[in-house]
């Protein structure tokens, strides 16, 4: 019954473009519809999974009874799949309430009714990717959600920069299919059978199990954005409508990391350096990921970077859980990987909410160049409140959620120092992770003091307007979500318990609640909300009295100081990114200052992605130049081609 | 009941000739029709009772391949102004000899894999490999769009009549499905050649290559 209401809801968002695709061009009933739809199904799918899993039920298996080559089509839900769905639902419903507001199709008749498709498609394949039960189903889930995930970026797809970046996001994606076909073959040949996912396979080889590893490390690895592979990224959640970046940084990514996670648990006892590889992968991926969005002018670049540090912070969990895994410590798993998967819901609430903030800006003054906006505090003033709430949790201030998450891994980080275990250096992550939360801070800082404090810097930023209840409505419950996992941890952990045990091989792992006295962060969460609203009291009086005279905010001292004599994005962080400029590469164009009276000059500052700009393109510039003799076999004619397929099917008959 | 059904298996492999000779397309659309005509008729008189989903797949068979199918091409013949196919990349000659020595290497072929005791005689291997030869053919020295969507045609063909071998053991719900695929497909190809011939002025597959990137 349970599997059948979720495939009833898979299949009711799938279907739930349909609606305004059929209605006019300009109708507002078929979005409204396609949303209601939407919502409902992804409300019913929210419950159905709370229900099986607050029960505490045996995971569930379906299979039809219609065989195929490939096998019966079948579909698992366990309680580690279970944790990955709810945020698919959550995140994909909100965003398409957002979208009415956001994309109305009144104003965007090109290209509203495509978005809209391709929304309930891509998050359709998404719920299914975390179904599959066996591997071709997989693949094919995978690439339904990759390819519609490309249509949904591509939505304005007359701009150049978004062709460019659906280009990138299109290599990125092959590749990460192609190691993955490649790794679920292995798989296949290593485990007998197509069925997914495959646990206590230590009897294999080991150059073949790390094989496995590396294949879908690397594959999943794409998907969620780890550091060499994430070029993809900031370019595709910068072009993309803002509630799709929201679903693409909330939700998909997830599905990277929900690969890595199964791929992690398929050697039940897995070798020291996997945990230590996907430690490592995850630091670098976080403070480099936090590196580069502290340089960013374009705020959903910024926030692309910033998912990209995300993500490294919870590989850096999943990591430790690895290491207890091979080291047999059950405190290490339960600290870190339900640390890891905390975070992820947690980032699944905050990342959403921060772009769809950064939709409302760009909604409300047309600017997406942070060095754009400022002042905007005065005249959208319920936004300002939702990003600060976005921007705390992200720098995992408390009383916020993502306090709660990291806080899970720091202990558990530091749990490998004690009792002379052989993976003490895995503690080393703590100062490395302490660091990234400071550049975090740093990044959120500039992110909202530069768009929301100060001065507007332009008559765009001067007459922005707040976004509609359609777009605040979903980023107030989002901020609700924020506060209350991060108040309220206990109501998750039953849940986080649940995916644990379902990932390791041990029966009873130690329950979160006994290694962590949760209600501590009941307690400083509402010391601190306690402590907030009675300052608030107290500063009433001295803020009416001291009203008059408002000056100019971060003024300097200046008699008449203008907008462009405050401090900008860029000159707040400049002297971190002097310090880093070996990691962050920008160009900088600076003004020579000769003689007593200098000519008028100016500064510019640009930060491209250093990797895509200054290894990738140039590479598969001089690949493409090195192997054009071998385009000889594309000639473009049809004929020619269907030969091709003939030659081929005729060697696959004879050999 | 061998008689009849060797029968249409040999008016088939004749009309796979005459296709690969036609050089007027409305020939080639009236011949591809007339065979799929003929092979509606094949699931009822292999089956020999009648149960309800053959029955049902043939009659849908004849409706498609035969009335539909042609009718839609016919369309897009004439949208596109397109009488003859002027200059195949083989001739007309040298591709019938080819198929009749493909029909030959079918039926020598099929002698080795044919199961000893089909019970729809020895001709239906050699005609599906002739059928599928003769569209990959069509598909690959012809120039028009049409005549390549008649290959298409043609080699769907072929499996269909492979496919006899197996009925009764894989579900007739897949054949109706593959029906459908193929209805859908040459739906979508004459909303193609319409797109084709607006961008190029021309229904000439060469001139795609201009689209190499």
């Amino acid at each position: 019954m349970t599997m059948f209401l979720l495939i009833l809801a898979a299949l009711l968002i799938a279907g739930s473009g349909l609606p305004s695709l059929v209605s006019g061009r300009r109708s507002a009933r078929g979005p409204v519809l396609s949303m209601a739809i939407h919502v409902l199904a992804s409300a019913l799918g929210i419950a159905v999974l709370l229900r099986h899993d607050l029960a505490a039920a045996a995971p569930l298996h379906w299979a039809t009874t219609y065989r195929f080559p490939i096998g019966k089509p079948a579909l698992q839900l366990d309680d580690l799949s279970a944790w990955f769905l709810l945020p698919i639902f959550l995140i994909s419903a909100l965003g398409s309430v957002y979208g009415l507001g956001y994309w109305p199709q009144r104003r965007h008749p090109a290209d509203g009714r495509k978005l809209r498709l391709f929304w309930g498609i891509t998050t359709a394949g998404m719920i299914l990717v975390v179904l599959a039960a066996n591997s071709v189903e997989f693949l094919i889930a995978w690439e339904i959600m990759a390819m519609a995930g490309y249509f949904l970026l591509i939505t304005e797809d007359r701009r150049p920069q978004v062709q460019q970046a659906g280009w990138v996001y299109l290599i990125a994606t092959h590749i990460a299919t192609l190691c993955l076909i490649a790794f679920f073959v292995l798989l296949r040949v290593g485990s007998g059978s197509l069925n997914l996912w495959p646990t206590g396979l230590t009897h294999l080889p080991r150059a073949m199990l790390a094989a496995l590893f590396i294949l879908g490390l690397v594959g999943f690895g794409c998907k969620a954005g780890l550091v060499p592979l994430h070029v993809w990224l900031p370019g595709a959640h910068a072009n993309a409508p803002s509630h799709v970046s929201a679903l693409f940084s909330g939700v998909l990514l997830n599905m990277g990391v929900y690969g890595i996670v199964r791929v992690a648990a398929i050697a039940g006892h897995p070798p020291i350096w996997w945990g230590a590889v996907l430690l490592s992968c995850g630091m670098l991926s976080a403070f480099l990921g936090i590196v580069w969005a502290c340089a960013q002018r374009d705020c959903k670049r910024l926030l692309a970077y910033s998912s990209i540090e995300n993500i490294g912070i919870l590989m850096t969990g999943l990591g430790l859980a690895v290491l207890g895994l091979s080291l047999q410590h059950p405190l290490w798993v339960a600290l870190g990987l339900g640390g890891s998967l905390l975070h992820m819901f947690n980032h699944s609430l905050f990342k959403p909410l921060l772009f769809m903030g950064a939709g409302g800006i760009i909604h409300g003054t047309g600017a997406r160049d942070l060095e754009a906006l400022g002042g905007l505090a005065r005249r959208m003033p319920t936004l300002f409140w939702l990003m600060l709430v976005g921007a705390a949790s992200i720098s995992a201030l408390p009383p916020w959620n993502g306090f709660v998450s990291e806080l899970f891994i720091y202990l558990g980080l530091f749990k490998t120092l004690q009792g002379g275990t052989p993976a003490g250096w895995a503690a080393l992550a703590v100062p490395l992770l302490a660091m990234v939360g400071a550049l975090a801070m740093t990044t959120f800082i500039k992110f909202t003091a530069t768009s929301f404090a100060g001065q507007p810097r332009t008559a765009a930023a001067a007459n922005a307007h707040e976004p509609g209840s359609m777009m605040l409505a979903p980023m107030l419950l989002l901020a609700a979500g924020c506060a209350i996992v991060g108040i309220f941890p206990q109501l998750f952990t039953g849940l986080l318990d649940h995916a644990i045990r379902a990932w390791t091989p041990w029966n009873a792992p130690i329950p979160l609640e006994t290694i962590i006295p949760l209600g501590c962060f009941t307690a400083v969460a509402l010391a601190l909300f306690f402590a907030g609203g009675l300052i608030g009291v107290l500063a009433i009086p001295w803020r009416h009295a001291r009203i008059r005279n408002p000056g100019r905010t971060w003024g300097c001292g200046y008699v008449s100081p203008n907008q462009r004599m405050q401090y900008t994005g860029s000159s707040l962080t400049q002297a971190l990114t002097e310090m880093l400029r070996w990691l962050v590469w920008s160009t900088r164009r600076q003004p020579r200052i000769q003689g007593v009276f200098p000519q008028p000059s100016n500064y510019a500052s640009h930060t491209p992605d250093p990797l895509l700009e200054s290894v990738v393109q140039p590479a598969l510039h001089k690949a493409g130049n090195t192997l054009k003799s071998a385009r000889i076999f594309q000639s473009g004619t049809v004929q020619l081609y269907l030969l091709y397929v003939l030659l081929i099917v005729l060697v696959l008959l004879l050999v | 009941m061998m008689m009849t059904l060797n029968a249409i298996f040999v008016l088939v492999i004749l009309i796979n000739l005459f296709v690969l000779g036609a050089g007027r397309m409305k020939a080639l659309i009236h011949a591809a029709a007339l065979q799929g005509i003929l092979l509606g008729l094949l699931p009822p008189l292999v089956l020999r009772e009648a149960q309800f989903v053959p029955l049902f797949m043939a009659l849908m068979t004849v409706v498609l391949k035969g009335v539909v199918i042609p009718n839609m091409l016919l369309k897009a013949l004439r949208d596109a102004h397109v009488k003859r196919e002027v200059e195949p990349i083989i001739g007309f000659m040298p591709c019938i000899l080819l198929g009749a020595a493909a029909t030959g290497a079918a039926l020598v072929l099929a002698g080795r894999i044919t199961p000893s005791a089909s019970p729809l005689g020895l001709l239906v291997i050699p005609t599906s490999i002739s059928m599928l030869f003769t569209g990959f053919l069509l598909l690959t020295t012809r120039v028009k769009a049409l005549t390549q969507t008649i290959g298409f045609l043609l080699l769907e063909n072929g499996i269909f009549v492979f496919g006899l071998l197996l009925l009764g053991a894989i579900p007739s719900l897949v054949e109706l499905g593959v029906l459908l695929d193929l209805f859908v497909g040459i739906f979508v190809i004459s909303i193609i050649m319409h797109h084709i011939n607006r961008e190029f002025a021309s229904l000439d597959t060469r001139r795609l290559s201009s689209l190499k990137g």
